[in-house]
């Protein structure tokens, strides 16, 4: 048996639901309800209401990745540091809510910050004014956050800790203090894990529609809610048809800046990039 | 030696890891200015630990490093005018060989590299000047940087990979990397132990001579007895994190001081011995006159012969006969094991073959008996058990 043919069972799977659905979402993106070719629904989401709609999207997309980066960079580096190389205890921590259900996460945030929840609680027991959290913006970054900011730890984690301490030590001793270290040695050598974790945390967070829907409180609509909208309650008339036309949007704006990061990576990191 | 020709000092250095294991204990060392000094050992001995303490990589549990006799355990790496070259160089692998170079140079006071030539008349004089200083200084790094290179023989590399080149290159890019700050010490970690054997020797003489050009201190470590030899002023000879012995090459050769020493640079012969009176001792069941006084009367000690030192002559004509054991053709010499007829073994180098098997006489002259105080080599307690 051909090495090669290991991959078959992978192949077939790939071609079933990947590429076969790919096709099906492309076929159906290009039709109108009865089949004929068409750009209408392409046409129909230059309104105002769906460009608003990406935009949103993309924007807490982008500050749910940074405020990740911000969180995510330290507490790897802090995990990878020498004090914790023995103790695994605080990776685990990092894991442990990755094991509970997506869902049940966004549910328990949705207790908390109610109108009834536990802060607003709290600050009625104080005699403060209750403060309205749901359906804001800020509380839908704060799950998207919370959500994926394991995925921009780990990759970072990951690589700082197989980083070559020597090199570091070299820049000491070449005369770099522990700032300059960072910012000539450290974080280009992590490049390629911060590639990962930007890469990661933006693609779900930027398609993501629970959260939005549960801590949004119905009031924010985004593109991953305009999709399972289209599919779910107007599926019968053309709404199969839009939604792929808007899935397929995303998905190429998705390639276009996944792409872009990719390069970025590879001019800082001509042989590590290929790691990740 | 004069006070003022110290350039670091470590006094009483103690080191001990947090599980409890010593790498150091209680060295005593002065290294003077424009010395070449070798740290030499068994790996485990403690050298790169001490290397590291120098380096400020590693703190020291007890005592003091003085540095111009001021103590500058508290003063972090990146402050100390000592550069390292690290074992397999540690390069920065997203830099390219210029960038490699020049990094120390990037990281210096702008004003240090390049003086600023006036001060600025008004604001847009001052933005006229600031291009122009900046200028200078790009042209600054770029002069010394060809500089290092030509003088590791690397120029015209600038713009290649580090990853693109041999051991040999990645090297010598390293050194040129240590050297550019002009530090007042170089410390050398194993640099030649991934290099084969040829270019290892090759690099041994470059590494001499660029020391004695540049005039600066090198601290070399290694485990290479004979590179050591070939290298340095002054060798400092560990074990498990203790000082054997200090000297230059000669002295450590012909005269190591205990049978460590003895057994690790250069080959040897260790015998069990007593001394009878002064300038008399017994080994291999036979007498010896030797030049050594003042072990005592009837003290056990130990005796070193290098193999070289034993003469092969014909049965019955030397001081102790013996039989030739085995013999190993090494290129000069012949490499042969005797054993006497008292049952000790001895090997021998000799320019003539003797015949495997064949009986042979062994004698010494008695300036190459070297006699040292036994080394306490297995604690009293387990002696007991």
């Amino acid at each position: 048996m051909k090495r090669s043919s290991y991959a078959a069972p992978y192949g077939i799977w790939m071609v079933m639901f990947t590429i076969v659905p790919l096709l099906f979402v492309v076929y159906f993106a290009f039709t109108s309800k009865t089949g004929a070719f068409t750009f209408d629904n392409f046409e129909k989401f230059m309104k105002p209401m769906y460009l608003e709609a990406l935009f949103l999207s993309l924007k807490l997309a982008f500050f749910c990745t940074v405020i990740c980066f911000l969180i995510g960079y330290p507490a790897a580096k802090f995990l990878a540091s020498k004090d914790f190389s023995k103790n695994k205890s605080f990776v685990i921590l990092i894991l442990i809510p990755m094991w509970m259900n997506f869902l049940l996460r966004t549910y328990a945030w949705v207790g908390i910050l109610e109108d009834t929840g536990i802060v607003n609680t709290v600050l009625e027991f104080m005699g403060l004014p209750r403060i309205q959290m749901i359906g804001t913006e800020g509380a839908v970054l704060l799950g998207m956050v919370y959500n994926f900011l394991p995925f921009m730890i780990l990759p970072i984690y990951t690589v700082l800790k197989k980083m070559d301490t020597r090199v570091i030590e070299a820049a000491e001793d070449l005369g770099a203090n522990p700032i300059r270290v960072f910012w000539r040695v450290t974080l280009p050598l992590s490049m390629p894990g911060v590639v990962s974790g930007i890469t990661m945390v933006f693609m779900p967070a930027a398609t993501t529609f629970a959260i939005s829907r549960l801590l949004g409180n119905g009031m924010f609509w985004l593109m991953g809610d305009l999709i399972d909208y289209q599919f779910r309650e107007i599926s019968m008339s053309s709404g199969q048809n839009f939604g792929s036309a808007m899935s397929l949007i995303m998905m190429v704006l998705i390639i276009v800046s996944v792409g872009f990061l990719r390069r970025f990576e590879d001019k800082g990191q001509k042989k590590e990039g290929t790691k990740w | 030696m004069v006070q003022d020709m110290r350039l670091i000092e470590l006094k009483g250095i103690s080191k001990s890891f947090d599980d409890g294991t010593e790498a150091l204990s209680n060295i005593d060392l002065y290294i003077r200015k424009c010395e070449f000094i070798t740290l030499l050992g068994p790996s485990g001995c403690g050298k790169t630990t001490m290397l590291r303490i120098i380096g400020g990589f590693e703190y020291a549990t007890t005592g003091q490093l003085l540095f111009e006799g001021k103590d500058i355990a508290a003063v972090p790496p990146y402050r100390r005018r000592v550069n390292t070259v690290f074992q397999k160089y540690a390069l920065f692998p997203h830099m390219n060989v210029f960038d490699n170079v020049a990094f120390g140079l990037t990281l210096k006071d702008a004003n240090e590299l390049v003086p600023e030539s006036r001060p600025a008349k008004n604001v847009i004089d001052g933005w006229i000047l600031k291009m122009k200083h900046k200028r200078a200084l790009k042209k600054e790094i770029e002069k010394r940087v060809s500089r290092m290179l030509k003088l590791v023989k690397m120029s015209g590399y600038e713009k290649r990979s580090v990853d693109a080149l041999s051991g040999g290159q990645q090297q010598r890019i390293a050194i040129a990397r240590a050297l550019i700050n002009e530090p007042e010490v170089l410390l050398l970690d194993e640099p030649l132990g991934a290099l084969d054997l040829k270019l290892r020797r090759e690099m041994q003489l470059e590494l001499k001579a660029m020391q004695q050009k540049l005039g600066i201190t090198f601290i070399y470590v290694t485990h290479d007895q004979e590179e050591a030899l070939t290298m340095s002023d002054t060798i400092v000879v560990m074990n498990s994190g203790r000082i054997q012995q200090i000297g230059d090459p000669k002295s450590i050769y012909d005269e190591p001081k205990n049978a460590f020493v003895a057994d690790f640079i250069g080959e040897s012969n260790i015998y069990d011995a007593r001394m009878i009176r002064d300038y008399r001792v017994e080994f291999c069941g036979t007498e010896f006159e030797c030049e050594d006084a003042g072990f005592g009367e009837n003290n056990p000690v130990d005796v070193v012969i290098r193999p070289e030192d034993w003469v092969v002559g014909n049965a019955g004509e030397g001081m102790a006969d013996g039989v030739v054991k085995s013999v190993i053709f090494k290129g000069v010499h012949y490499e042969m094991i005797i054993e006497l007829d008292s049952g000790d073994k001895c090997k021998v180098h000799s320019t003539v073959m003797q015949a495997e098997g064949s009986r042979v006489s062994l004698s010494v002259i008695p300036f190459n008996i070297h006699i040292m105080k036994k080394m306490q080599q297995v604690p009293p307690a387990a002696k007991e058990a």
